[in-house]
């Protein structure tokens, strides 16, 4: 079985959020990046399968130079090999046709994305890529299992969880439930110098429009403070709730 | 052209998010002089939909729709959008909606905007606020495509009633197998109780109630208000609270009217995952623990003692009110 791993490279969620020129760029500005975290659950999954069953794992990220260290976590994590698309991403759109292009060439039977990143918080690239390729499309994955060319997996429902069975090639948009906080990896001495070994492919990206752009970035209103009340003075909260907040 | 809403439904009713929806694709239709069209998945009954101004319902009688199928829904409402000269298609943020939608766009090759908060800052060129980098910023999108979709956030516009007479269409496209590659073999839900996507209030509980046993009257606080159950990350991990019950960056994203957070310490992940929720309570025996910086309202003290004295007193307030 192939995989492919598309991995966000994005600010570490404690990382302050500021914007520069005019508030339309991000300020990356001592922003730690870290491997999306929606992705890594889908990631150590892939490495399930490779330990498992055999699979080669392959990460790939569209980003420029800046964003390898992130490739390279996921190589010391254990993928087999890397492909980074070598253009700064400028939509969903844009990034899903690249992702696309690799995933025709390459042949994957199985590809892993975030369901979204942390930073755009888009959610569109698993589900465009199904759209262009035609494949099945699972999201808000929480479990997965694959014998030959059938998978089994459970989606998260509001309210629940859908058992569904499908067949490969199929693409996921995996969330924690893939496996659990417990166990992801934290990238071993030999893991991090067997990865620098590792074959990063890099790939020129094909013409590709954007369908959207982002304007301009604003932050929100700074907050009031909040209103302490008293612990024996619960009616007064009734009372605000009720006549201040109108929510009860 | 006409502005197409996805009117998500469950057990043969439609979703209250799908009432905030069509109130919001009215007040963009009055702008653009247009009309709303909604398209319904199998439900024999549509008029609740006249009383928040759409003005034609489309309805599928496929009996192989009745259960949601992302790729199948959204070859349906690709071939709605081509038949009724959609420019802009509208769904909600819910989980089958956040799926639905990016499939929808490459279906029409439309841009797509996600996390859309409030109405569209500009309709020339289409312009909308949307929130990013987990609710710590806005972002304003532009959408260059003819055909544009939008996912709302829940309850970012609200629900507001607009009497209309909206006319009932059969609409039974063509679809193929390919269209129904994965199949539902079983759902596993907790029946009678509000989920966290339907909740306007939502009651959550944190390590600082010591463990699984103390729940029972998190639970009775959350009957008390009609509000759903939740939880922080480590409770989950602990295994003290099914998974699906966990809030938070890397859990179940929570935009609701009232947020309650017990013995919640409000770790930054924890904030990303609930802060588009409109008000926020916080009851804490730490006063320097940082929920109190997002709050709206909060109590110092101990949890065992206010949320049994909290309940009583609600349920004095609600026989009241």
């Amino acid at each position: 079985m192939k995989i492919l791993v598309c991995i966000s490279h994005v600010p570490d969620t404690t990382s302050k959020i500021n914007f520069i020129n005019n508030d339309s760029q991000f300020d990356t500005n001592g922003v730690q990046y870290v491997i999306n975290p929606n992705d890594e659950f889908g990631l150590t999954r892939a490495i399930w399968f490779q330990e498992q069953q055999g699979a080669h794992v392959t990460v790939v990220n569209v980003g420029g130079p800046e964003t390898e260290s992130t490739l390279r976590k996921a190589l010391a994590i254990g993928a087999n090999e890397a492909i980074r698309i070598n253009s700064t991403p400028t939509d969903g759109f844009f990034v899903a046709k690249q992702l696309a292009e690799v995933i025709k060439t390459g042949s994957y039977d199985l590809i892993i994305a975030g369901k979204e990143s942390l930073d755009y918080n888009g959610g569109m690239v698993p589900g465009m890529l199904a759209g262009l390729l035609g494949y099945n499309f699972l999201n808000s994955c929480v479990a997965l299992t694959v014998e030959g060319t059938t998978a089994k997996a459970a989606r998260e429902i509001d309210g629940g969880k859908e058992i569904v069975s499908t067949t490969l090639p199929l693409i996921i948009g995996g969330q924690k439930g893939l496996v659990e906080e417990k166990d992801l990896r934290i990238p071993n001495m030999r893991g991090i110098m067997t990865a620098r070994t590792k074959t990063l492919t890099i790939l020129e990206p094909i013409a590709a429009s954007s369908e959207t752009k982002v304007v301009k970035f604003e932050k929100p209103a700074p907050k009031s403070a909040v209103k302490l009340v008293s612990a024996d003075n619960l009616d007064e909260l009734i009372n605000l709730l009720h006549n201040e907040a109108k929510v009860i | 052209m006409s502005i197409l809403i996805y009117a998500e439904s469950a057990e043969g009713k439609f979703k209250k998010v799908t009432y905030e929806l069509a109130s919001y694709a009215k007040k963009v239709a009055t702008s653009l002089g247009t009309t709303v069209t909604a398209i319904t998945f199998n439900i024999a009954d549509v008029s609740e939909l006249s009383k928040y101004g759409v003005d034609k319902v489309l309805k599928t009688g496929d009996p192989k729709l009745t259960g949601f199928n992302a790729k199948a829904y959204a070859n349906v409402i690709k071939q709605a959008t081509q038949k009724e000269n959609v420019k802009l298609v509208l769904l909600s943020s819910t989980t089958d909606s956040l799926y639905l939608a990016p499939l929808v766009a490459v279906a029409l090759e439309a841009g797509f905007a996600s996390n859309v908060v409030g109405l569209p800052v500009s309709t020339s060129p289409f312009q909308v606020k949307r929130t990013a980098f987990s609710n710590k910023a806005f972002n304003i999108t532009e959408i260059s495509t003819e055909v544009k979709v939008l996912s709302l956030s829940k309850n970012s516009y609200g629900i507001i009633e607009n009497e209309s007479a909206a006319t009932e269409e059969a609409f039974n496209p063509a679809l193929s197998d390919a269209d129904f590659g994965i199949k539902v073999e079983t759902v596993e839900k907790s029946s009678g109780k509000v989920t966290i996507a339907d909740a306007d209030i939502v009651v959550s509980g944190g390590r600082g109630l010591k463990g699984p046993e103390n729940w029972g009257m998190i639970e009775e606080l959350a009957a008390v208000l009609g509000a759903a159950t939740a939880c922080s990350k480590p409770v989950s991990d602990l295994g003290w609270r099914p998974h699906g019950e966990h809030v938070g960056q890397t859990g179940k994203p929570v935009s609701t009217n009232l947020y309650i957070a017990i013995g919640i310490s409000g770790a930054i992940q924890h904030i990303a995952g609930i802060n588009a929720s409109k008000v926020k309570v916080v009851i804490n025996s730490d006063p320097e623990a940082p929920f109190f910086k997002v709050a709206d309202y909060g109590v110092v003290g101990d949890a065992f003692e206010i949320v049994p004295k909290l309940i009583e007193k609600l349920k004095v307030f609600k026989a009241a009110n």
